[in-house]
């Protein structure tokens, strides 16, 4: 079988479940890796490392911003031309468009937020999430090619050989932008939610210490001081409720949950955290849940391993004490 | 500017759905209005204020989809149709696409179609771009703000990355994110004109369109696999015995 994988990346910074789709790939046959941009050398060279048996790149200036129209049709331009049976992607923000955008050009199917892929004789059977995870579905697509975004996390990282190399091809772009970019922002903090394998959020909760003295805002700063803490000795993210969003203690970027991002890591922490469905729909995928919570009626105690019915600005520093001292910190 | 906002019904995110002799179930769970979509009217009814001009509510799916429309309505929305046909009932996102494309090119004279980012039930989240791209308007995807100048409009795209500015030409496609601003409450005077209101319902032969094979199937439907959820509490005399006991539970998760 041969598969396309969209290399996803931005501003040269390479989504990882790119790598994961280029692994899956590769275990069904022959893997070509797509990498639209410019300047973009590095990646292809990533993308051998990783397994790719072919590196495709379009570089050119019409490319140099994501814009969905010319990446779209540079695609659809490809995968007419090299006829693919299937095509992967990792599930971005960008790879929904552009998939979405050349399954209408190709006149195929997409099937969004893979977590397993089966081959069935000449058929591929994928399962997803629906129904905020509450329900999953096997689902077949009658066109060729096949196209897929994978969930981060959902399958294995392949390991990076140094040096390795491969047939490298240069493509065509399409220069049909619509659109223009005037500017860009980089989020405040850099989160990487969708891949990390240990995040600690914050909820509402981080507000809550009468005796500091603090007006709502100013508590929650030193509350998400201690969970950042956390955080870091553990090597991990820092994610948030859409109460704590709300209130303005942290970017939306950090949110997770049904409006926010859907999160796959082995370990999550939840501090002063209630657990509404919207919250748990996005960790669903998460090995083990902690839970940390003043209220021992909380719904997070459903879904969670271990908990603590106590006061987060007492247990989470203790915690991230005695962490420190465990690793030797 | 003549805006219409694309919205669906879905069970409530509340509801207990579970999967019943291959079938979705959802007790008695109220279908409303796609959470996300209430995103898309607020976002269409604060254009509508900025600009002047009207907001469609439109919808695809079977009559009882009315009450989400009227929702719509009763938050602000000028008028409301819905597209049904009992030719329609399996519809995989690029059929959605082709069937929206044809009713805003019926309904005629758009400058702007505002999507949710996703649906609750599906979550596919490809249906504004697929729509874009049969219509071959400009797709502005996952909108935090909207503002239109002079035939043309620029948004701020939340992105993983962070916010990136970007426009296009009228008429266009938008998909908004929560940014967009929390979704008004129906107001007194909006529920009575809803409930009111005469929705057409429009067929695929009213809309010169015919039903499209759906490509993506579903073969098996499965409840998530049922997971140890029995909660350990970990309990002590002083927060320290506490973390020092909860620090062991996380080190022999093997995670670190
Ligand atoms: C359409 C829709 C989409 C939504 N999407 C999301 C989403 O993506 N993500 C999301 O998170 N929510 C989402 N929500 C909101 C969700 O319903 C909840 O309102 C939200 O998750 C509550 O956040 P919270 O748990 O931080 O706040 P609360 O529910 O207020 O809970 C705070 C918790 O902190 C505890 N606490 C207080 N003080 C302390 C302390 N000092 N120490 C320890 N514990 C303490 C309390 O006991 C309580 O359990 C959505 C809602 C809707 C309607
Ligand atoms: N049947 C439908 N009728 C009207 N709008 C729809 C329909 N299905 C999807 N949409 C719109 O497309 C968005 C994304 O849907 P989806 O691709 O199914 O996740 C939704 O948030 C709606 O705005």
């Amino acid at each position: 079988m041969k598969t396309l994988v969209y290399v996803d990346h931005f501003k040269g910074e390479v989504q990882p479940a790119s790598w994961e789709a280029l692994g899956l790939a590769k275990s069904f046959g022959t893997a070509v890796a797509l990498v639209f941009g410019t300047g973009v050398d590095a990646i292809a060279k990533a993308a051998f490392e990783f397994g790719a048996d072919e590196v495709i790149v379009v570089d050119d200036s019409a490319l140099t911003d994501y814009r969905a129209e010319p990446y779209a049709s540079t695609l659809s331009a490809l995968a007419s031309s090299s006829s693919p049976d299937l095509i992967l992607f990792p599930a971005t923000t960008r790879t929904r468009e552009l998939a979405a955008m050349s399954a209408v050009d190709l006149s195929t199917g997409v099937i969004t937020d893979v977590t397993s892929l089966e081959v069935n004789g000449d058929q591929l059977i994928a399962t997803r999430p629906i129904y905020e995870g509450k329900l999953f579905e096997k689902t077949v697509c009658s066109s060729k090619p096949v196209m897929a975004t994978i969930r981060g996390r959902a399958f294995p990282k392949p390991a990076q050989t140094a040096d390795k190399t491969g047939t490298l091809t240069k493509g065509d772009a399409k220069t049909d932008a619509i659109t223009t970019v005037q500017g860009y922002a980089a989020s405040e903090s850099k989160v990487s939610l969708g891949d990390a394998g240990i995040i600690v959020s914050g909820g509402r909760g981080v507000s809550n210490n009468p005796s500091l003295g603090m007006d709502e805002k100013s508590t929650a700063q030193v509350g998400f001081e201690l969970v950042r803490q956390l955080a870091s000795v553990l090597g991990g993210a820092v994610g948030a409720s859409r109460a704590a969003v709300d209130a303005g203690y942290i970017p939306y970027a950090n949110q997770v949950g049904q409006t926010g991002k859907v999160v796959a890591p082995d370990l999550y922490i939840a501090c002063g955290i209630s657990g509404a469905i919207q919250h748990i729909a996005g960790i669903r995928s998460a090995k083990t849940v902690i839970a940390i919570n003043k209220d021992a009626d909380a719904p997070i105690f459903k879904v969670a391993r271990y908990g603590v019915v106590g006061d987060l600005f007492q247990i989470v520093p203790a915690l991230t004490e005695a962490l420190k001292k465990k690793l030797g910190k | 500017m003549k805006i219409i906002a694309c919205i669906k019904q879905v069970p409530d995110s509340e509801a207990k759905v579970k999967a019943e002799g291959g079938k979705i179930s959802w007790g008695d769970s109220p279908l409303v209005i796609n959470p996300f979509d209430e995103y898309a009217v607020e976002g269409a009814l604060q254009q509508k204020e900025a600009t002047g001009g009207t907001v469609t509510a439109l919808c695809v799916g079977p009559e009882s989809a009315r009450d989400a429309l009227k929702h719509a309505l009763a938050m602000g929305a000028d008028d409301a149709v819905l597209v049904s046909d009992a030719a329609l009932a399996e519809l995989d996102t690029l059929g959605a696409a082709r069937v929206l494309a044809a009713a805003i090119n019926k309904i005629g004279g758009a400058d702007m179609v505002v999507f949710g980012r996703q649906t609750l039930d599906n979550g596919a989240g490809l249906t504004p771009a697929q729509t874009a791209r049969v219509l071959g308007w400009p797709m502005l995807g996952l909108a935090g703000s909207i503002k239109v100048d002079s035939g043309s409009v620029t948004v701020e795209r939340v992105i993983e990355e962070g916010r990136q500015t970007v426009n296009a030409k009228l008429p266009a496609v938008i998909s908004v994110v929560q940014s967009i601003g929390e979704p008004r409450y129906p107001s007194f005077m909006g529920i009575r004109k809803a409930s009111k209101a005469e929705i057409p319902v429009w067929s695929l032969s009213d809309i010169n369109a015919t039903a499209p094979a759906p490509i993506v199937t579903r073969t098996e439907l499965m409840n998530p696999p049922t997971r140890d959820t029995t909660v350990e509490i970990i309990t002590g005399e002083s927060p320290a015995e506490i973390a020092e006991k909860l620090a062991d539970k996380i080190l022999a998760e093997k995670v670190l």
